[in-house]
């Protein structure tokens, strides 16, 4: 870990935050893009 | 073959889906390399400290965050001259991706200027112009949800990205504009002279081109998610419709 000196509160929350963010739009993006494709593989397939 | 062959939304998936799975993990490696490179490896600035680090987050989730807006007003385009649904539903698949990229440089950017400025926030040139760039994709966002009519929608969606465009140019050169305000100018430029020291700049840009290489990644994927509504709604409602003559 490097030192971060008197400013290690700001630069951790700044790197914390954002790698939050990052991992949660690829996580959403990911969850939702599943469950439309079984919602439409299920329609597809009610419908024949 | 012509691009316009990728307006068929089956071509569009076909093509796109083999691509996603290497996008994300080339993003992947590319931004947690450029962060560990940068965090681990770079050293403190002689006047920023170590809150320089906070560059790899701030510069290209601000770039994205305008080119962003770009791209959904290249797609908006082409939809309302050429009517291709899936440059309507890139469009609205990019603006949560937007929305993230803005907040990331508005958060990163408060945090970094406390120290720096003494405020979290300043009502500086780049800083208001980005702040309504937010507030325009919060409006994309919420336009393309309130209207059921989804070929309206597009259309009118299409229209407030034309306008939240001044915006988005804002951002990007309000520093020129007015020369006045805390943010200072370009970290990266073709003139080498302006560009910040070596030893921040390449990991600097590879986590560039990791938020670039993530931004296609995630909007290929959201855009095929929108296809795949359309299309579950399409077929939705023909099923309503068929069942009525089916009972008669």
């Amino acid at each position: 870990m490097p030192d971060l000196g008197k400013y290690a509160t700001e630069v951790l929350a700044a790197y914390g935050v954002s790698i939050a963010l990052l991992i949660g739009i690829v996580w959403i993006s990911v969850a939702r893009a599943r469950k439309v494709r079984r919602q439409l593989q299920d329609v597809e397939h009610r419908d024949g | 073959m012509s691009i316009w062959e990728y307006a068929n939304p089956k071509k569009f998936i076909a093509t796109t889906t083999p691509v996603i799975p290497w996008l994300f993990a080339a993003a992947g490696v590319a931004i947690v390399g450029a962060l560990i490179w940068g965090f681990f490896f770079t050293p403190d600035d002689y006047r920023q400290g170590s809150t320089v680090k906070i560059i790899y987050l701030h510069v290209p989730s601000a770039m994205m965050a305008i080119n962003t807006w770009v791209m959904m007003l290249v797609a908006s385009l082409i939809w309302l001259v050429r009517r291709h649904h899936v440059s309507a539903l890139a469009a609205r698949a990019a603006a949560p991706v937007g929305i993230v990229m803005t907040l990331l440089a508005l958060f990163t950017g408060a945090i970094w200027g406390q120290p720096m400025w003494g405020t979290w926030w300043a009502w500086d040139p780049r800083l208001t112009s980005f702040l309504i760039l937010f507030l325009f994709y919060l409006g994309y966002v919420a336009l393309w949800q309130a209207i059921d009519d989804p070929d309206t929608a597009a259309d009118l969606t299409a229209v407030l990205c034309i306008v939240g465009s001044v915006f988005a140019v804002l951002s990007r050169y309000a520093v020129l504009f007015w020369n006045q305000g805390l943010h200072q100018g370009a970290s990266l430029s073709l003139d080498a002279e302006e560009n910040v020291a070596d030893v921040f700049y390449y990991p600097l840009l590879l986590s560039l081109a990791g938020f670039v290489l993530l931004f296609l990644a995630l909007v290929l994927l959201r855009t095929q998610t929108e296809i795949r509504v359309r299309r579950t709604r399409a077929l939705l409602a023909r099923s309503r419709r068929a069942a009525p003559e089916a009972r008669a």
